[in-house]
């Protein structure tokens, strides 16, 4: 199939235009939307659909990068604000650089790909829904509250170059369903109410390197030991956190 | 260490002389109070929670239904409600949970405000004669507006206008979420409301698809748990309400306990069955009002600016600043939920004492909004304890543009109050999701219950508003000085901005 491709020069638009101009690019079949000279724009891609959509930034989006978005590709080429993916529904981010907080907050479905480090709050209140589970990859470190509140799905630090990847408190507090992975050590006291270490399996193996994949493929990393190395693997230490904390009249 | 059980709160009894063994109260009641014993009916009091049922489909009027039928030793401090409470906490060392409002014995600021009506000196109007105006539009106004003339000698309007919500009536249903009351009760309440040319809202359970056809009259709700919120629900509500707290639990988040959540509801929160859906007390990507305005304008990035969005917060100490700060953000309404609210769920000690009367959070929001010149940027929707349409109208006239209700239009549907929603078992089929239980709201026969409340405060505040000479709600909202404190002190009085009784106009 040949790739439409349609570029737009987002120097000095403002956000509803530029987001105008992508949703009718869409509408026209095109593919690939190129958006040059990003310089802040916030919500781009909020709520856009379309499977088969590339969309490439050039320049630093702003905050709330494709939320609720369901469907499309987004490359970024630069640092993003915070929270990319936040409430997104489907489709991939990448990011070639850094992110803000609360990155991939409450995302619903999709995957999330951080190819350095990650801001407070990270993928906070992500949910999981039968064939949605929501997956964001960290290339090296994410700072404290990373995990709070999930619900579901799957959060991944690679930890490279920066070992431990998260020595910051509130790791999984208030955690009730899904799991994080992160390469190395993280010290018990880190670790938020409600979150407990699980064992590493083999099974745990596989299930997280189709993502280490991805990522090492849209990043040009090649480090074997992402995939031999230890990962230390949080989850919920029950569905139900907050059970215990309440009587009735 | 046990304290023995406490007095029961409510005695049954059934008049053997009258009762013919129908045994319709042992059918009807989920608790198992009632059983058939031979050529009698058992009765366990203890399970009662006082909600009626049985009293209301017995066919020979034979239930008689006693609340506190035990004393305690009165005190003045001690009331029984906090030696209860004792009682349970030295068992459990829990946080109490409890259903419905605010239980304190508070005075009620509407009850001591009265409303103004015409005689000799200004004609008061007849509704059925000449039109009174209520159609309310919640959102936006523009501040000026730019006409052109055409050269037909037409006007056109240049300005271009925010989108608005067109309601035949000040009166809304607020949130209430598809999982904390059924599907049955939200149908009736969602068509009620169709009928009457009015808005429901969907709280934070999502959309069930049944409720597709009624959604050009619902408002989508978005809060901190995010549940059932995809591009699709957002597009498919008329209005889209960001939810940041609510009257009787204000500053903490909620929480639906995994049995509530069952196949229909897990589908239409997108979560696990049987999960616990916990919404965090704070929005986390929203810490400050810059992040409330980057989310208000998300969402309407995200629906491509034909929606307005609401933002509800509880009425506390400092809601006319926060109220103001909303009004900056580009949203469209601000929802201000007094401390009276009503809810399925909420820890006793924030239901009863966190928090701020609705009356006094609409008169202080009003004053702050007209003092910076942007009340025309905002409407204020008002809710938390609205009983009747002299509320309502009392609720407008203290500055108000327009009023959710609840708990008053489950009460429409039978609910009785009796405070035990959390139960699941809600034996009027509301606040429960066992199927027996909710085939008894058959929404094709109940929405009626609901238009007919709205129609008749309709008609009632249109008299109202007649008898003190008022023809459109626009002349009714903010209007002061058509109220009257009655037996209000000096310091409610001024922050209500209402004179008291007997003063001059
Ligand atoms: S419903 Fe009334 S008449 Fe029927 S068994 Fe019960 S008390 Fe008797
Ligand atoms: S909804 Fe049902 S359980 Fe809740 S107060 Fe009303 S009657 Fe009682």
């Amino acid at each position: 199939m040949m790739e439409k491709t349609r570029t737009i020069d987002a120097k000095g638009m403002h956000y509803t235009p530029l987001n105008k101009e992508i949703r009718a690019a869409v509408k026209d079949g095109i593919t690939e939307i190129i958006l040059d000279h990003i310089n802040g724009q916030r919500f781009i891609g909020d709520g856009l659909r379309g499977e088969d959509v590339r969309i490439i930034i050039n320049g630093v989006p702003g905050g709330d990068l494709c939320m609720f978005m369901s469907g499309p590709t987004c490359i970024v080429h630069a640092n993003a604000e915070h929270a990319p993916g936040n409430t997104m529904d489907s489709g991939t981010i990448y990011i070639h650089g850094t992110a803000g907080d609360a990155v991939a907050h409450s995302m619903r479905g999709g995957e999330v790909y951080v190819r350095d480090s990650i801001g407070y709050r990270g993928g906070i209140h992500m949910k999981e829904y039968k064939d949605k589970c929501p997956v964001v990859v960290v290339g090296e470190y994410a700072r404290a509250f990373l995990g709070e509140y999930m619900a579901g799905g799957i959060i991944i630090v690679l930890g490279r170059g920066k070992q431990p990847p998260v020595d910051e408190r509130g790791v999984g507090t208030g955690i009730h369903g899904g799991e994080l992975y992160i390469r190395g050590e993280v010290p018990d006291h880190l670790l938020g109410i409600g979150a407990e270490k699980k064992p590493f399996t083999e099974a745990d193996r596989q299930k997280i390197r189709p993502y280490i994949e991805k990522y090492c493929r849209e990043f040009g990393v090649d480090e074997p030991e992402l995939f031999s190395d230890e990962y230390v693997h949080i989850g919920p230490s029950s569905a139900r956190p907050f059970a215990g904390k309440y009587c009735w009249e | 260490m046990p304290v023995g059980s406490v007095p029961p709160k409510y005695k049954v009894t059934i008049d053997m002389d009258l009762c013919m063994l129908c045994e319709r109260c042992i059918e009807n009641c989920p608790y198992g109070t009632f059983r058939r014993e031979g050529s009698k009916i058992q009765i366990i009091s203890r399970a009662c929670t006082g909600c009626h049922r049985c009293i209301a489909m017995c066919p020979r009027d034979a239930i008689s239904l006693e609340e506190k039928p035990v004393d305690y030793r009165s005190h003045p401090v001690w009331s029984r409600e906090a030696r209860e409470a004792i009682y349970t906490q030295a068992q459990s060392g829990k946080i109490i949970l409890t259903g419905m409002g605010n239980t304190l014995d508070v005075p009620q600021i509407f009850d001591r405000l009265l409303l103004d009506a015409c005689q000799v000196t200004n004609p008061s109007i007849d509704p059925l004669r000449e039109p009174i105006e209520l159609r309310t539009y919640i959102g936006k106004k523009p501040r000026k507006i730019e006409i052109k003339k055409t050269s037909e000698g037409d006007t056109d309007l240049v300005t271009e206008l925010a989108p608005n919500l067109k309601c035949e009536t000040p009166i809304m249903i607020g949130h209430m979420s598809y999982g904390a009351i059924s599907l049955n009760a939200q149908l009736s309440m969602a068509r009620g409301a169709s009928e009457v040319g009015t808005f429901m809202g969907t709280g934070e359970g999502g959309l069930h698809k049944s409720l597709y056809p009624y959604q050009k009259n619902m408002i989508v709700q978005i809060a901190s748990g995010r549940f059932g919120v995809d591009i699709d629900y957002l597009e498919r509500g008329a209005a889209i309400e960001i939810k940041i707290g609510q009257g009787a639990k204000p500053g903490i988040g909620g929480h639906l306990p995994g049995e509530k959540v069952d196949e229909e509801v897990s589908k239409t929160r997108m979560i696990p069955l049987y999960s616990d859906a916990i919404s965090p007390a704070p929005h986390h990507d929203i810490y400050s009002i810059e992040d409330l305005s980057q989310l208000v304008r998300s969402l309407k990035e995200a629906t491509e600016w034909k929606k307005p969005v609401f933002v509800k917060i509880a009425a506390v100490h400092n809601v006319a600043a926060i109220a103001a700060g909303i009004a900056r953000s580009s949203a469209d309404a601000v929802v201000i939920d007094g401390f009276r609210g009503g809810t399925g769920s909420a820890p006793r000690v924030f239901r009863d004492h966190v928090g701020i009367p609705i009356e006094a959070a609409i008169a202080a929001v009003d004053a702050k909004l007209n003092e910076q010149g942007i009340r025309n940027e905002v409407s204020v929707i008002a809710s938390g304890g609205i009983r009747d349409s002299a509320d309502v109208t009392k609720a407008i006239a203290l500055g108000a543009d327009s009023v959710y209700i609840g708990t008053a239009a489950l009460v429409s549907l039978g609910c009785r109050v009796c405070g035990s929603c959390y139960r699941g078992l809600c034996p009027w089929g509301i606040a429960t999701q066992r199927e027996d239980l909710t085939a008894r709201i058959d929404p094709d026969i109940m929405y009626k219950n609901v238009s007919n409340l709205i129609h008749g405060w309709t008609l009632e505040i249109s008299e109202l508003m007649g008898a003190a000479g008022i023809n459109s709600i626009e002349s009714l909202r903010g209007n002061r000085d058509r109220l009257r404190g009655y037996m209000l002190d000096e310091n409610i009085l001024s922050v209500l901005d209402v004179k008291t009784v007997g003063a001059d106009a």
